[in-house]
């Protein structure tokens, strides 16, 4: 009865703070993101010109008809879809291998978690440069060891050749990013109850079945949510490509794409379009991938 | 395990060589840029693995006001989204993590969405408001946009690092009638170093390192950050690529970021895997 005759009471005043204080964060995650989303949204049904945003009218889908006819765009759209496929599951696979090695009680893993932290930290741009270099058709460093052990004659142009670029592109990418899935995995493998493997080795499971029926399930979670950061990562792949091989159409990426109508050839309605599509392509695998795995109460920290 | 000597001898010796292996893999493309750096003129196009140690390269990469303004650019876009960043979201994370209100769930899972957003999907929007609030071709543009991927993370990170802090000390502080912003400076933050550090080291490298925006949103050389600066530089053709200077400013920039992985390695680490496998 007494609480009725207060202004408000502590838990009101508390909540009234607590807006207050995400008052900020809210303000400026809906400017930078949310706004943004739905300008590319309402964009993408207008015939807008970069230079001059404000003058348009609206085509209703034709925006979407013109991409949807555009050859170029189904090839980014495949090219992305391989690159993420490929790239993340033998990232995945490495990751989990080099995350068991490093995970064995042995001198000198401290030194190799810091070694391995390295390639994920620097920029694309300077780890796409450095491959450049080494790969170089010319004065590589690679065709030159080739060559040295008699495996090839001449120097192969590894980002010029249409059927090499992609699986070169994806090789640079394990080494850019295989760090992450092993730091990740390798947080997941240490939260693993030991007395489990005690239990284990006391009645003689042997290491193999060790590995296929404890650790493989109880690390499913971990890995399916590094998996899920890799996978959006890799579907808005964009600074690699861009700067290992810039004009291929063999690995134009649905981010560069849309980029290059949108700031290249001007055209802010068709690039909104490409924009709000790869928008669309990424909620429904995430959604997909959320389900399947029913990930939602874990990321959620329910 | 009950393992014979021998078999043990074997075990540990086959981890160290895939050690070393790993090691190998990891390490030789940056002992390559360094080496190649330190090449003078033609030498860089003879392969030899011990450079002659010319400094020639860097003198040309620092002599580029271009170059050192792009740094300094860089700088000063990943300090201020680091500073923004946090102190945007310590307020954030109190609030979620510390208060039950109606509304709590819904925001976190917003912040969740945002946070994967394709960056492609908000660039015709971000566009038309960073020139509509006068900030493109400034280093305005890229410190707001930036806030895209470091804010959602700092206050998902932070968020579950307050919801683990004990309860006593705040109920007293509530009970001798602290304010809320009191409680944060001098109960919360204190406590809070370790994940600041965590996500300040995050939002600064991922700053230091975004591309698209920053080829998007600054026109100018004067104004680029590095990463930008570093993907635009081109020979006159392609047999006059300048790989020396491209390969000593890629290794100027890659050292700050080198001596922070390695310094802060747990820190980084820790953080993470706390947005991730916390469950």
């Amino acid at each position: 009865m007494r609480a009725a005759f207060r202004p408000a009471s502590l838990g009101t005043l508390r909540a009234r703070s607590a807006w207050l204080f995400l008052a900020p964060s809210l303000i400026v995650l809906t400017a930078v993101a949310l706004w943004p989303l739905a300008r590319t949204f309402f964009f993408s049904f207008t015939d807008a010109e970069l230079t001059q945003p404000d003058i348009y009218e609206l085509v209703g889908f034709d925006n979407y008809r013109t991409l949807f006819e555009d050859p170029l765009w189904w090839k980014s759209f495949s090219n992305t879809l391989v690159f993420a496929a490929v790239s993340v599951s033998i990232e995945t696979v490495l990751g989990l291998a080099i995350a068991l090695l490093l995970n064995s009680h042995i001198k000198g893993r401290g030194a190799m978690r810091a070694i391995i932290l390295i390639p994920w930290s620097i920029p694309v741009v300077v780890s796409a440069r450095m491959w450049q270099w080494m790969l170089h058709d010319q004065f590589g460093i690679i065709n030159h060891l080739l060559k040295g052990l008699g495996l090839i004659d001449t120097g192969i142009a590894w980002t010029a050749d249409t059927n090499l670029v992609m699986p070169v592109i994806i090789a640079v990418d394990i080494w850019i990013t295989t760090p992450f899935m092993v730091l990740l995995i390798l947080a997941g493998l240490q939260m693993l109850p030991r007395s489990i493997y005690e239990a284990a080795a006391i009645d003689g499971v042997p290491a193999w079945r060790q590995f296929t029926s404890i650790t493989l399930p109880l690390l499913g979670p971990s890995i399916a949510v590094a998996v899920l950061f890799r996978l959006l990562d890799a579907l808005r792949m964009f600074d690699l490509s861009y700067v290992l091989s810039s004009n291929s159409d063999d690995t134009k990426t649905v981010s560069i794409y849309a980029r290059e109508i949108l700031v290249n050839f001007q055209d802010m309605g068709v690039g909104s379009a490409a924009s709000t599509a790869i928008f669309l392509m990424i909620a429904i695998v995430t959604a997909i991938y959320v389900t399947l795995f029913r990930l939602n109460r874990r990321l959620l920290g329910a | 395990m009950v393992r014979s000597p021998s078999l043990k001898v074997l075990h540990s010796f086959a981890i160290y060589a895939l050690f070393g292996i790993v090691a190998l893999y990891t390490l030789f493309p940056f002992y390559w840029m360094i080496a190649s750096s330190l090449k003078s003129g033609q030498a860089i196009f003879d392969v030899t693995f011990f450079p002659d140690l010319k400094l020639n390269n860097y003198e040309v990469i620092l002599s580029d006001g271009v170059f050192v303004g792009s740094l300094l650019n860089s700088l000063i876009v990943a300090v201020s989204v680091v500073s923004i960043s946090l102190l945007l979201a310590i307020g954030a994370a109190y609030a979620l993590g510390r208060v039950h209100f109606r509304g709590r769930s819904i925001v976190m899972m917003m912040v969740l969405a945002i946070s994967m957003f394709p960056q492609i999907a908000l660039l015709s929007g971000l566009f038309e408001l960073i020139n509509w609030l006068g900030l493109y071709n400034k280093l305005g543009s890229l410190i707001f946009a930036y806030m895209i991927f470091t804010l959602p993370f700092n206050i998902w990170v932070l968020t579950t690092f307050m919801r683990d802090l004990p309860k006593q000390i705040e109920e007293a502080a509530i009970m001798d009638g602290c304010s809320p912003l009191r409680i944060v400076r001098v109960i919360f933050l204190p406590m809070m170093g370790p994940a600041l550090i965590s996500t300040g080291l995050l939002a600064f490298i991922a700053a230091w390192n975004e591309f698209m925006f920053a080829l998007t949103f600054i026109l100018t050389d004067e104004n680029r950050t590095v990463p930008v600066a570093i993907a635009l530089i081109s020979g006159s053709s392609r047999y006059e690529f300048p790989f020396g200077a491209i390969m000593a400013a890629s290794t100027i920039v890659t050292v700050p970021l080198v001596l922070l992985a390695l310094f802060f390695q747990r820190r980084i680490v820790s953080g993470l895997t706390a947005g991730a496998v916390k469950g």
